[in-house]
């Protein structure tokens, strides 16, 4: 009989921790949605394709680029009254040379009106020290220095008769988390509020970014290739950095 | 008769229960004894604990494997077990620098392997900061294993028993980097020795105590090594340059951190089982003992970013010179170097 009462005691709690869960359930009104964004990318305006086209850097020398990919992370968004919402475990390697990583689609965001976006342009400092990852951050993707662990968040690599480099070549790796070299930058747009970014559980908006690879060689620092073409971290990549952080990106456009 | 009917359903279940978990161990055999990491006494906690990477036999046995697997390198000829060798204490016996594919000789005398789960950067610069991501530096490099991730990938998929042994570590045959440097973890991380007369004495085990010479010797290494050589790892995993050039040849830790009074600094190595992990120096240049307390005597260089404790160097006499060696024994772990779990099988 005893066993019963202990059972009952026991059974009851339960029961009513149930029944509280359940009106939970009910309160609950968030709803969630998707949105995409497309990464155009261009050099100083002109559509961007590796390997055949020459450009101009803003000292007037001629180059070509044959890989550009870039790590974009921690995706933040935020409302006119303040809250945001960061997206969870969020790295997207967008790489030129794959079409499809150029369209990110990010899910379970909850519904509402943004009207700013923020994201890291390349990987936090934690991950860059988090041990085996998988995914867009699998070392496999070659933007992982073995000897000197952490991210490349922004590869260009390409030629230019200026470089005086081995086969004229321009190899611009740049990451590097630690002071005074640290290359993590932060990117913010606001959006026009008049067309904020609108996430409905029945529309799914898609935000369009220009995405400039010249930027890299001005803004800050007009970079000769004559002087500078190879820098995998350290000061030269903290120039380059320095330039990219201010026109590597523009918010152009979002199809609500 | 509550309580008999009890007893009968608890018995009923474990059985049951046992009967569940037996079936899973089928399939490839796992190592006899469980795997497990200890920390000893009179370490403190460890930088890396396997939260992330759940330690299991099946685990370490792939990690071991992939450890002694020479057909990982580009000309098959070196696993990560050629240059890091049991019974030198996971370092490279009688190799200045390490030996890599195709005969190539790397600039750098291979580190011994133990206690890494305490350290929070690895190689002789500090580079690497995450155990489990500093295979890649020696699979990727020229004078090493020369091959890449995607080779080793390939190879493991279509090579027996691998998938199986993949399965049976993380769960699938899926094979990426994630869980080969995941599993290889599981192998290195548990390289731990803290077995050596050493610490038997600080732990106060049976009774085991110094020789009069090695305590003497102990208290010797107190006044003028722990500066650098600091308990219980025998280093306190700075990065210092003592003096071995004028002008170092190998930049060393500024390679990393691109600063220039960091030129020529290394980090300082452990003590630990030193009695084995001849040559000694990064670049091996030294064979012997004597010949390292004869640098450190006579032979410290004032190079530029001298650590300031060297700048007189450290003077020892011929019995004071006795006693440091006899206590510097006395950090040889036999049951490291022996333990068969840790060697080729």
């Amino acid at each position: 009989m005893k066993l019963l009462q202990y059972l009952l005691a026991l059974i009851c709690p339960i029961i009513l921790l149930s029944s509280c869960k359940k009106s939970d359930n009910e309160i609950a009104v968030d709803t969630k949605s998707s949105f995409t964004i497309e990464f155009e990318h261009q050099v100083n305006g002109a559509e961007l394709a590796l390997n055949t086209t020459t450009y101009k850097n803003a000292k007037g020398e001629d180059f070509k680029i044959n890989v550009f990919k870039y790590y974009v992370s921690n995706i933040k968004l935020s409302k006119a009254d303040g809250t945001t919402y960061l997206v969870p475990d969020g790295y997207y390697l967008i790489d030129e040379s794959k079409p499809t990583s150029k369209l990110i689609t990010i899910n379970d965001v909850p519904t509402g009106d943004y009207t700013k976006i923020e994201y890291t342009i390349g990987v936090d400092y934690a991950r860059n020290f988090a041990g085996a990852q998988t995914g867009a951050l699998d070392p496999i993707n070659g933007m992982f220095w073995t000897w000197n662990s952490g991210y490349i968040f922004v590869k260009l690599e390409g030629t230019s008769p200026q470089s005086t480099a081995t086969n004229n070549t321009l190899t611009f790796h740049i990451g590097g988390v630690v002071d005074p070299n640290n290359t993590i930058r932060t990117f913010s747009a606001e959006i026009n509020s008049a067309n904020p970014l609108r996430v409905r559980s029945d529309g799914k908006p898609d935000m369009h970014f220009i995405v400039n690879a010249a930027s890299l060689f001005t803004g800050t620092t007009d970079v000769s290739f004559a002087t500078l073409n190879f820098t995998m971290g350290g000061a030269n990549s903290v120039i380059v950095a320095n330039n990219y952080t201010k026109g590597l990106f523009r918010l152009d456009h979002i199809h609500n | 008769m509550w309580k008999k009917s009890i007893v009968f359903a608890v018995l009923f279940l474990s059985i049951a229960l046992m009967y569940a978990c037996s079936k899973n161990e089928d399939g490839v055999e796992p190592e006899e004894k469980k795997i497990t990491f200890s920390v000893p006494s009179n370490f403190p906690a460890p930088v890396y604990n396997f939260e992330e990477n759940k330690l299991s036999n099946a685990g370490f046995a792939l990690g071991k494997k992939l450890f002694y697997e020479a057909r990982l390198s580009a000309d098959k000829s070196v696993s990560c077990g050629s240059c890091h060798q049991q019974f030198a204490a996971f370092a490279n016996l009688d190799h200045k620098v390490s030996h890599g594919v195709n005969n190539c000789q790397g600039k750098r005398n291979a580190p011994p392997l133990f206690n890494l789960a305490w350290q929070k950067a690895f190689f002789w610069d500090g580079g690497v900061k995450n155990i489990e991501t500093s295979p890649l530096n020696a699979i990727t490099d020229a004078c090493e294993m020369g091959t890449n991730i995607e080779t080793i990938i390939a190879f493991l998929k279509s090579t027996a028993p691998y998938p199986e042994m993949f399965k049976q570590a993380f769960g699938s045959t899926e094979i990426n980097s994630q869980v080969i440097l995941k599993s290889l973890t599981q192998f290195t991380a548990v390289l731990v020795s803290g077995n050596s007369k050493y610490d038997k004495v600080m732990r106060k085990e049976n009774g085991i105590s110094f020789t009069t010479d090695e305590q003497a010797g102990y208290t010797l290494f107190k006044a003028k090594c722990t500066s650098c050589h600091a308990e219980p790892f025998f280093t306190d995993l700075s990065y210092r340059n003592n003096g071995l050039d004028l002008v170092s040849a190998d930049e060393g830790r500024s390679h990393i951190t691109g600063v220039q009074t960091d030129f020529g600094k290394f980090r300082v190595p452990s003590l630990r089982n030193i009695e084995y992990t001849s040559p000694y120096m990064h670049d091996g240049r030294f064979y012997s003992l004597d010949e390292v307390l004869d640098h450190y005597s006579s032979g410290v260089k004032a190079s530029e970013n001298l650590d300031p404790s060297l700048k007189n160097g450290i003077q020892l006499n011929n019995s004071e010179r006795t006693q440091i060696k006899a206590f510097l024994k006395t950090l040889t772990d036999n049951e490291f170097i022996k333990n068969t779990i840790y060697g080729e099988s």
